[in-house]
């Protein structure tokens, strides 16, 4: 029988009453204030708000109104672990996680070495067993050292826990390569995840080809090196009737393809990062290397389709591309930076501020959205109900505060919203039925 | 003004600040003795990561010429080729207290990190394909020495724009000064989106003769290997300004060094319509300009506001 996908750290159950919190989940029509009863890591009782009496060995959370959400699921972090440690480990990025009310996250293959065998995913999750704070999964690579030249064992690798494959940070170029993985999966199962580029348009680029690149000469990233993949792959998806999951589309003409593809009911899913939600090409005048990620920021006419997108459900979920790097690896000129920003503890607050205050989303949309990553990867999603594993997440929606002030749970700290004023802040994240995170000026009544 | 790391920060009025300045020091430089001691016990550290001859060789003739000490610092054969990373070599640098940084890399933005790390005035003098300020500056000067005003004059900059930090300062600083500026090269080497700027694109050369004035620029060999362009041959049939594109009333500008026989024929570089070297020259004036603005001026630190002893023969007007 193949191994749990999901791995974490050792863990004591929670007994706790949630008093009067604000208990908001779209997936179980939730939108009221409640009392939340969690009792030996699992949610025991919903009841109107102070009507549960404090069991004498139970823990008091007063909710003094604060949303009670579903925790996070994030499919798309970068914990460098093995070989890059420097930049992040299990530990430290399992607490980032935690840090920003996700109870479970995925990470990327693109570690040195290469997670692309079971030995090496064998290890990595008993570190993980041993270390991460939340539930983390693990896509092993789709081809053997991101190489794209022959496939990764990926019957052993699901057998050993793999959720599904990716060669992220790279694509796969050829197309043919792809094919045998997709005919591959309908042996193995697992979703293949994509991160799509066309290196012959984006090489000796750095940023979103336009504007801003054709004022900075810097070289330029086109839009179609992203769009003309996740075409030609939604189609071979189709073609082989395969399940495909497109990472962090960064503009309007991948969205586009992907709700193509969907009309003609292929199987593809795809997610959409917080950077590319709220920022845009403009932020990188400037040219602070946190700016600097792949895909680039593109404009505000992508931007906007992808806040569309997300809305309508062409894009299906947020995932953060959390990929931190050391500092002295971002304090370099820019275009010498490593690609990437840090995104678990910021991606609420910054959506929050950035869509749900000006009325441009629901934050019961954003909710589904920051967790339908786990049912996207055959995994089951946090619920707000009785008999479900407390994978919880309290938040203050009016604290205001500055991201990176307190410093960051991440080793690293390159995040492109450090500075900007953020509201609403993680007061407390339960995953699988432990505390994993408190903040810490929040006052906890024990009795 | 404490810095120069854009042209995009100087308004025209600063641009005609320096030029008029480096009008005044034109005047000293036809003097047999061809130094002031404006700049004397000031320190212009040169720190130089690409090969360069003429920009460094002019800010070191500048600095001199304002009786300043001048070091030069290039990359190959320093601490930088054992690994030391730029943030550590200018804190290093800094120790010794140079007054000003001239600073030239192949990474854009490298100009605005430095002054973050360090005290002195930073100079760009060219980052990655971005900047070239100074450039701009003297080929402002150059061509108002030879037309006068820019206003409503027609500025065609010709040939490769993409790798160009020439042509993205000038295209600011002549629109700045009142110029209308059109680039035309290939389209592989015109960026997508550099009308932002302002200038007008064009893909041939067909309206080149509305041209006051044409800026080419130097054809890099490697770029053909890179396939921007299918041949230097057809390149130069289709780009090169020569004696059948350029008319008499037409100035010709270029910042060198020239490819002969590629963006430009031999007889227009020969031709007393090109100011080529009037540029070169105009190139130590105007960096005196500068690092006279950087360190004596109203913008200098509080340690270099000092107004020098001796100023009154830079400011007499030149004949």
């Amino acid at each position: 029988m193949a191994a749990e996908p999901l791995v974490h750290g050792p863990q004591r159950p929670a007994d706790a009453l949630l008093r009067d919190v604000h208990a908001l989940d779209p997936r179980a029509a939730l939108d009221a204030r409640h009392d939340v009863r969690v009792r030996d890591g699992r949610i025991a009782e919903l009841a109107p708000p102070g009507t549960l009496a404090l069991d004498p060995d139970e823990e008091l959370v007063e909710g003094r109104g604060h949303h009670l959400m579903p925790a996070f699921f994030d499919p798309h972090v970068h914990m460098r672990t093995p070989g890059q440690e420097h930049k992040e480990d299990l530990e430290t990025g399992t607490r980032a996680a935690a840090a920003g009310g996700f109870a479970a996250v995925l990470a990327m293959p693109n570690t040195d070495p290469v997670l692309d065998s079971a030995p090496l995913l064998r290890s990595l999750r008993e570190e993980a067993a041993r270390e991460a704070r939340v539930a983390i999964g693990f896509l092993p690579a789709i081809t053997r050292g991101l190489a794209g030249e022959q496939l990764t064992e990926m019957a052993e690798l699901r057998q050993e826990g793999a959720v599904g494959f990716t060669d992220d940070g790279r694509p796969v170029t050829s197309a043919g390569m792809l094919r045998k993985a997709l005919q591959y999966q309908r042996l193995c199962g697992g979703v293949v995840a994509l991160h799509e580029e066309d290196p012959t348009l984006s090489r000796g680029g750095a940023i979103h080809e336009g504007a801003v690149s054709a004022a900075l000469g810097i070289g330029g990233i086109p839009t179609i090196s992203e769009s003309t993949m996740v075409a030609r792959d939604a189609e071979l998806a189709g073609y082989e009737d395969a399940r495909v999951h497109f990472q962090h589309l960064s503009c309007a003409a991948s969205v586009d393809a992907v709700a193509a593809a969907k009309q003609r009911g292929w199987r593809v899913s795809t997610e959409v990062s917080p950077h590319h939600l709220i920022l845009t090409e403009e932020e990188v005048r400037g040219m602070d290397t946190r700016m600097k990620m792949n895909p680039p920021l593109a404009t505000e006419s992508d931007r906007q389709a992808l806040i569309d997108g997300l809305r309508s459900g062409a894009i299906d979920c947020v995932a953060t591309d959390h990929a931190p790097h050391a500092r002295e690896e971002k304090e370099v000129p820019f275009e010498q930076a490593p690609m990437g920003t840090t995104g678990l503890e910021t991606a609420f607050a910054a959506l929050y501020t950035g869509l749900v205050l000006p009325g441009v989303l629901e934050l019961a949309l954003l909710v589904e959205r920051m967790t339908a990553g786990a049912e996207l990867f055959e995994l089951t999603a946090h619920r707000i109900a009785p008999d479900e594993p407390a994978n919880l997440v309290l938040v203050d929606l009016d604290a205001e505060w500055i991201a990176g002030e307190r410093g960051w749970e991440s080793r690293s700290e390159n995040c492109c919203f450090a500075g900007r004023k953020l509201r609403g802040r993680v007061l407390l994240t339960l995953s699988n039925g432990a505390v994993v995170y408190r903040e810490r000026a929040f006052s906890v009544v024990s009795v | 003004m404490n810095h120069l790391l854009s042209i995009d920060h100087l308004d025209r009025e600063g641009i005609e600040r320096i030029v008029a300045q480096a009008a005044r020091f034109a005047e000293v430089s036809d003097r047999e003795i061809k130094k002031v001691p404006a700049l004397r016990g000031r320190m212009v550290l040169n720190l130089f990561y690409e090969s360069s001859t003429r920009t460094r060789s002019s800010f070191e003739l500048a600095a001199k010429r304002l009786s300043a000490d001048v070091v030069n610092f290039a990359a190959s054969g320093s601490s930088v080729e054992k690994g030391e990373s730029l943030k550590d070599t200018v804190l290093t640098l800094s120790a010794h207290k140079p007054d000003a940084i001239v600073l030239r890399t192949p990474w854009a933005g490298a100009s605005e990190l430095v002054c973050k790390w360090c005290s002195a005035a930073i100079v760009n003098a060219g980052d990655g394909k971005r900047e070239h300020p100074t450039q701009a500056l003297l080929d402002v000067y150059t061509l108002k020495g030879r037309i006068g005003e820019l206003d409503g004059c027609s500025i065609w900059i010709v040939g490769d724009v993409a790798h160009s930090r020439v042509a993205r300062s000038n295209i600011v600083a002549f629109q700045r000064m009142g110029a209308n500026v059109t680039v035309a090269g290939p389209p592989t080497l015109i960026p997508r989106g550099i009308e932002a700027l302002g200038c007008d694109v064009r893909y041939t050369l067909d309206e080149l003769p509305s041209a006051d004035v044409v800026y080419a620029l130097r054809m890099q060999n490697e770029r053909m290997n890179e396939m921007w362009v299918p041949s230097i041959r057809e390149y130069a049939a289709t780009y090169q300004v020569n004696g059948r594109r350029l008319s008499p009333r037409q100035v010709l500008m270029h910042p060198g060094p020239v490819n002969r026989g590629v963006e430009l024929s031999g007889e227009v570089v020969d031709s007393p319509q090109a100011v080529i070297t009037a540029q070169v020259e105009a190139g130590v004036v105007v960096r005196m300009a500068v690092l006279y603005e950087l360190l004596s001026g109203a913008g200098a630190p509080p340690s270099a506001r000092t107004r020098p002893a001796s100023v009154e023969s830079t400011e007499r007007q030149p004949a």
